[in-house]
């Protein structure tokens, strides 16, 4: 008897316990977010959250933010096109003026008009010394932006900079909202106004955004009404809510995409992209810097083994920053994987294999280390893999892993492995990786690159408005590289991306070396033509 | 009693500024940058007189104690200043996430407590039974798991293989609106895998706690005079076997805090947890200093509260002071 009643109480707690948990169970008509609810609505994963929403700092700067609109846009081609400026923009003979016209009859989100002022507020308070951009520099070429009317923007600039049009991009801000709060902190930061296809609903911080389509979009109303982009870190996590029906897409590193490779009810989606991964040979290193050890490494590493083993071949060998089936890549350029080849340049330049294999010239022995960011597996693993290459040329390569704390100190004489890659111009990554004068300028110029005809070339390409002209200037770049390489280019990879198939096939962007919310095949998200069947129930 | 809160509620100040202080001095001191954190992958084509703006905007070339002094002088006056990292005021941040932390780590604390009790009652009444045994071992084992792989289990067995419950977030992906019946069926699998990590200190406490109780003259005497088994066994035995679970409850709250950092990643639950560890990597002053005072008061309440209930449960405990 007694026992029983204490059972009985136990019981009672135990239940108690239970229910609370119960009670949270029982809520069947809750759907599924991904496959039930047709085709109006997409839910994708994304591995990174981003600070803020505000153009002012930053957000949106290389296109595509589903927020908002910049003067000019990227089509799936990387080709410039009008957004909210009507055509292209007008640009002087001397390369100093730029004359955009302005779309009329633009709302923002909330109703009032856009209109020239907000484009010169924008920009200006990019420029700003108070505002926290750290993307100025971006637009260092900009001495002022002022407005002709209501309809006319003008751009004027310090020196002539032909790729400037495509920073023109950037989201414009709304001044009667963002004008009047703090710039840094204000509310504008985390509930943004802007005139693009998608409106902004919710954003749950460390969880998701939530967008709806923007009824009254300039230009035309998307189909696809609600857009969710749930932030996911892990990418096993993010596989598995993939795979539970939880999301419509999401971006997975290359092992995980396999797994959905049989799947009939999803697709893979390989972009195309100018991330790169490279080693800095400082100029300042004994070894590094020497134009002999220098070449040898550029053909004594096996960049189509790391693109097979370490990005399960959904990537490309790398020769210089621009990748080789880019429009501007000098074909002739690519170094063949030639380990005698190596051998004989560093026999002929006098360093000669000491007894351990290592080579040594007038007492040096022919040994750097070489630092990786430490977490970075794909970075680590392009690391071992150039070390073990050097090793077979007698270059002794010693990895180190750290954070960048560790590694910005010792950048001036030590190898690192870096990555990178801005897609929209050839300018964009080669004047801040090879330019002389900006050798140590923060990440700028890590290798200490020091080559006059470089110097030339990227200043000449960077000023022609002419086409035919920077091209030549672009080629001569990637053939000095050859001649004098301060960085062994490594691999470009592909970022990867698996999405439900009801939504027919998609298209993917060239891709910089950031993943922004804007990556992925729902670069376009608004322009999506789901299959609209509706029948979708698995 | 009364006395003993007050005197605490006095003792907390002193370690309030100690532990603000000693944030701002352990960040400064790191060797993480800032500037850095804040720039992002945009630092990497920055140029170095874009990032010296970015420092003096941030008031990031400051000494110490100064940043520490404007921090303290602002926030007792109500302003906890602006996060660098979350690019909105530290207001916001905790506003915004706090009260989903407090439900999930209320919930898991209310499962490990009533759990733990529950089977550790149940343990004592028959050492070395099936359930004795059976709890007591799966205890061990639970104590050696770490909560995130418990996490992806969970997620793997009922979100993936039996389609129960959803796999993360707060609410369904693609929903805007936050109803109570989402947040709830969302919290089910976070808080139990938060509860039953926290469970076996509890469990194995009071099966201890209620063994020993048992074995004491009171109970063999309350026995002896023909007092109920139910009335021996929680009257006596889970009173003072009690004892030692309430100092246990709040040593917990640390433990709890730090377990929900790695079950709020792995569910996508947009917690305070998560802000934290931005907060520190990132070195951002305001944030983290408002973070560490939350923190530290919940432990400081955590001890309190299970002084009090000490006091209340063994009458032979008197309130210090």
């Amino acid at each position: 008897m007694t026992a029983r009643s204490i059972r009985g109480a136990v019981a009672a707690t135990l239940v108690t316990a239970l229910s609370l948990t119960a009670a949270a169970c029982s809520n069947p008509d809750s759907p599924k977010a991904g496959s039930g609810t047709g085709t109006t609505s997409a839910v994708v994963g994304i591995a990174y959250e981003p600070d803020s929403l505000s153009p002012l700092l930053g957000y949106g700067k290389d296109g595509n933010s589903k927020i908002f609109d910049g003067l000019l846009a990227l089509d799936a081609d990387m080709k410039l096109q009008p957004a909210l400026a009507t055509a292209l923009p007008e640009v002087s003979g001397d390369g100093l003026t730029y004359t955009y016209k302005l779309r009329q009859g633009v709302k923002f989100s909330d109703g009032k008009a856009f209109g020239a002022k907000d484009v010169v507020f924008t920009y200006r308070t990019i420029l700003d010394a108070k505002t926290n951009n750290p993307s100025r520099t971006e637009l260092d070429a900009v001495k002022d932006v002022t407005a002709k009317g209501e309809d006319t923007v003008v751009f004027t600039l310090k020196y002539p900079y032909a790729p400037f049009a495509q920073r023109t991009v950037l989201p414009i801000a709304p001044e009667h909202i963002a004008g009047k709060q703090d710039v840094n902190n204000g509310a504008f930061t985390t509930r943004p106004i802007g005139t693009g296809p998608y409106v902004l609903t919710k954003w749950s911080k460390g969880e998701k955004l939530s967008f709806t389509a923007n009824p009254h979009y300039w230009g035309g109303e998307a189909e696809v009404k609600k857009f969710t982009m749930a932030i996911i870190k892990d990418d096993d996590v993010r596989a598995t809510r993939l795979r539970s029906g939880d999301l419509d897409g999401a971006i997975l590193p290359p092992n995980l995409a396999k797994g959905f490779a049989d799947d009939k009810g999803k697709k893979t989606y390989a972009a195309n992209s100018y991330d790169y991964r490279t080693v800095t040979l400082p100029t300042n290193n004994k070894v590094a810097g020497d134009t002999a050890v220098r070449r040898a490494l550029d053909v004594a590493v096996d960049r189509q083994t790391m693109v097979d083993a370490i990005l399960n071949g959904s990537g490309k060998p790398a020769y210089g920053p621009v990748p080789t089936d880019s429009e501007w890549f000098t074909k002739g350029t690519e170094r063949k994987h030639d380990v005698a080849a190596a051998k004989k340049i560093l026999d002929e330049a006098g360093w000669t294999p000491g007894k351990d294999g290592v080579r040594v010239k007038d007492g040096v022995r022919a040994t750097f280390p070489l630092w990786y960011l430490s977490g970075d597996k794909l970075r680590q693993e392009h690391a071992l893999a150039y070390a073990s290459d050097a090793k077979k040329a007698g270059i002794d390569i010693r990895t180190e892993a750290g954070t960048w704390e560790v590694i910005e100190p010792r950048m001036k004489h030590d190898a690192v492995l870096a990555g990178g890659g801005s897609p929209a111009d050839p300018d964009f990554d080669q004047y801040t990786l090879l330019k002389s004068s900006l050798a140590g300028d923060g990440f700028n110029n890590m290798a200490w690159y020091d080559n006059k005809a470089v110097d030339a070339a990227i200043e000449a390409g960077r000023k022609s408005g002419d086409k035919a002209e920077r091209k030549k200037a672009y080629d001569t770049v990637q053939r000095e590289l050859v001649k004098n390489p301060g960085y062994t280019f490594l691999t470009h990879i592909d970022h990867l991306y698996v999405v439900d198939d009801r939504f027919g096939p998609l298209t993917t962007q060239v891709e910089p070396h950031d993943h922004g919310l804007a990556s992925g095949p729902w670069w376009n998200v608004e322009k999506w033509k789901p299959e609209s069947t509706g029948d979708t129930e698995k | 009693m009364a006395r003993m809160t007050g005197r605490r509620a006095l003792f907390a100040v002193p370690v309030l500024l100690t532990v603000t202080f000693g944030v701002f001095a352990v960040a400064a001191a790191s060797p993480f940058d800032p500037v850095k954190a804040y720039a992002g992958t945009a630092g990497l084509t920055a140029s170095q007189e874009n990032l010296d703006q970015l420092r003096a905007n941030l008031g990031a070339d400051q000494p110490l104690v100064t940043r520490w002094w404007n921090w303290l002088t602002s926030a007792l006056q109500g302003d906890l200043g602006d996060s660098s990292v979350m690019r909105q005021p530290v207001t916001d941040v905790i506003v915004e996430r706090m009260g989903w932390s407090v439900l999930l780590a209320a919930s898991a604390f209310l499962i490990a407590i009533l759990l733990g009790t529950g089977l550790g009652v149940l343990a004592a009444r028959r050492p070395g039974g099936w359930l004795d045994r059976g709890v007591s071992s799966a205890a061990y084992t639970l104590e050696a798991a770490p909560a995130f792989w418990l996490g992806l289990l969970a997620i793997w067995l009922f979100a993936l293989k039996l389609d129960l419950l959803p796999a993360g977030g707060l609410t369904d992906a693609a929903s805007e609106t936050v109803t109570f019946g989402q947040v709830a069926s969302h919290l089910v699998l976070p808080a139990a895998v938060l509860g039953i990590s926290q469970l076996p200190w509890f469990f194995l406490y009071v099966r201890q706690g209620v063994t020993d109780a048992l074995a004491e003259d009171p109970v063999r005497g309350a026995r002896a005079r023909g007092l109920s088994e139910r009335t021996v066994l929680l009257g006596h035995g889970l009173r003072s076997g009690m004892l030692p679970m309430l100092t246990l409850i709040g040593s917990r709250v640390p433990e709890l805090i730090t377990g929900a950092l790695l079950i709020e990643t792995v569910f996508s639950w947009p917690g305070i947890a998560a802000a934290t560890v931005e907060a520190a990597t990132s070195v951002d002053f305001s944030l983290l200093a408002a973070l560490t005072v939350l923190a530290t008061a919940a432990v400081l309440l955590g001890n309190l509260l299970s002084d009090l209930l000490y006091g209340l449960a063994d009458p032979r405990v008197a309130f210090d002071g």
